[in-house]
């Protein structure tokens, strides 16, 4: 069956789709966290948070609470409004970037057609990128209306490098996009139907995962946030709550870009072997390789040093674009000639 | 700017030599682009798989009040002093060489006379009153060699924090209480 592209349900469907999406979105960032922090300290050769709840469990439930209850302060020098708004936007866009990832194909629930996914906007990879690029605006307006030099210089850092790493973002896509010969990302995972893009776009998917990890400021590319250097980056002067946005905004992004490495690369949903198991395993399926893809941010932070700031704009410029580039133009001949 | 293959011998440094052990850095010319991306991406893959081992090693913390740190035989903790076994007199004898020894003026000695009906040590005179004040201890363990009776020991005990200065002055019943075996001994070769 092919993907039924570009449905909507009736108003009421989507309203509790949006409700649900955005609640397993706010449990996914909690065990993300503290998943972050138990393999951090394993691949240190450490324990990791184990002292709250079994296992250390209750340790990012210890740790929102704390946040919250602490006093909301801000810099005598910073411009109040955008104070305020700059996590707010950080927060919005992560979340409704989550909306586009789809946990499944569409299913009859109770004599409806629902599909298993917040939206599924005709141009999909754009409305990420979008979104993206506005997600830029919370990290630089935070930064800017601080009033902090610091907050100032991460904010810089992030806008140039944002730039720089949306563009091969993008452009690693394009091979995809060719490929699948749809923006629909139901449709991209029904085209992967015979293989999964990893394999013939393997350097696409190299390149959008260099670019993520650039895009969700995770290292090595953290340079925003170099604690050697700038005390906290762009977040320096937020605490309390403020900052918890900001916390979980970066941390919903990581799942956001796992979701898009899943759908585009890894298959969505589809099962490796010609397996087919029923409609409700789909969701399963999907946050099972979006946890591979976490676990793997998660090993290179582990992993790899924090890049200087020259070189991580010359690496952006000068061999990430061109290579992806490349990619979509090699792309292209493939498909013009195969077709 | 030197050649960077070129060694010490080669430099004909005369002035000085750096013996036998001398480490010699041997660069390799820059590579080309090719090699170096092959290079990045090899180190990479080489740096993840090395993390990656680490996941199935047991990690080396020590949960702390749980577990401790076993100490060595010569730890220099809480002191302690001692009394003789047989007749269970104390052996300090009140002469304040420890005091004389600190370093950061922390025992306070008054000796009295010892008498037939109440004798306290073995000696002479005794210590009537023996304080040390922790909070000014720097366990150096001078008054545990300036003391002629081995009256005076450094124990093994470190976990010494109090919520008031005035309950680190110890007294003498304190000091010579049998304290708690909180401390793990480290074994022999251990």
């Amino acid at each position: 069956m092919l993907a039924i592209v570009g449905y909507y349900e009736e108003w009421w469907i989507q309203i509790l789709k949006a409700v649900v999406i955005f609640a397993v979105g706010l449990q996914l960032v909690p065990v993300v966290l503290l998943a972050e922090r138990k393999l951090l300290g394993r691949f240190q050769a450490r324990y990791g948070p184990n002292r709250v709840g079994p296992f250390g469990a209750l340790q990012p439930l210890a740790d929102i609470l704390k946040l919250l209850t602490k006093e909301q302060f801000r810099p005598s020098t910073s411009i109040g409004f955008l104070f305020v708004l700059a996590p707010l936007i950080s927060i919005l866009t992560a979340v409704a970037a989550f909306a586009i990832i789809p946990f499944g194909n569409v299913q009859h629930i109770f004599g409806k057609e629902v599909g298993l996914y917040g939206i599924d906007v005709s141009i999909g990879p754009l409305y990420v990128f979008a979104f993206g690029g506005i997600a830029f605006y919370g990290i630089m307006l935070g930064g800017w209306s601080s009033g902090s030099k610091y907050s100032f210089l991460g904010a810089m850092r992030a806008a140039a490098q944002l730039i720089s790493y949306e563009v091969s973002q993008g452009l690693a896509l394009v091979g995809v996009i060719f490929t699948a010969q749809t923006l629909s990302l139901t449709g991209i995972v029904e085209a992967q139907k015979g293989m999964w893009y990893i394999v013939p776009q393997f350097f696409g998917f190299l390149i959008f995962l260099t670019a993520s990890f650039a895009e969700t400021n995770r290292a090595p590319f953290d340079l925003t946030e170099a604690d050697a250097e700038l005390v906290g980056g762009y977040n320096t002067e937020y605490g309390g709550g403020r900052f918890a946005s900001y916390y979980f905004a970066e941390y919903l992004n990581v799942l956001v870009v796992s979701g898009i490495v899943t759908t585009v690369f890894l298959g969505g949903w589809l099962m490796p072997f010609g397996i087919h198991p029923p409609g409700w395993v789909d969701p399963f399926v999907v946050l099972f390789k979006m946890g591979l893809v976490t676990f793997l941010f998660i090993w290179v932070r582990a992993t790899l040093p924090r890049l200087r700031y020259d070189q991580l704009m010359s690496f952006g410029w000068k061999v990430l674009l061109p290579l992806a580039t490349l990619n979509a133009l090699v792309t292209a001949v493939l498909v013009v000639v195969t077709h | 700017m030197t050649d960077p293959t070129t060694t010490t011998a080669e430099l004909n440094v005369t002035s000085w030599s750096p013996g036998e052990d001398v480490i010699e850095v041997m660069r390799t010319p820059a590579p080309g682009p090719a090699r170096a991306t092959w290079r990045t991406f090899r180190e990479t893959a080489r740096g993840l798989m090395t993390t990656f081992g680490r996941l199935t090693e047991k990690g080396v913390t020590v949960q702390y009040p749980e577990e401790k740190t076993p100490v060595y035989p010569r730890f220099r903790g809480r002191h302690k002093l001692h009394r003789f076994e047989d007749t269970g007199l104390e052996k300090c004898v009140g002469c304040s060489l420890c005091a004389a020894a600190c370093p950061a003026d922390c025992i306070r000695v008054v000796a009295a006379e010892n008498t037939p009906e109440n004798r306290v040590s073995a000696g002479e005179r005794y210590a009537a009153v023996y304080e040390i004040n922790l909070s000014r201890c720097i366990f150096c363990g001078y008054c545990e060699i300036a003391c002629p009776f081995d009256a005076i020991t450094m124990g093994h005990d470190y976990e010494l924090s109090d919520y008031d200065r005035s309950d680190l002055i110890f007294t003498k019943e304190m000091l010579l209480a049998e304290p708690l075996e909180r401390t793990p001994l480290r074994n022999e070769g251990e």
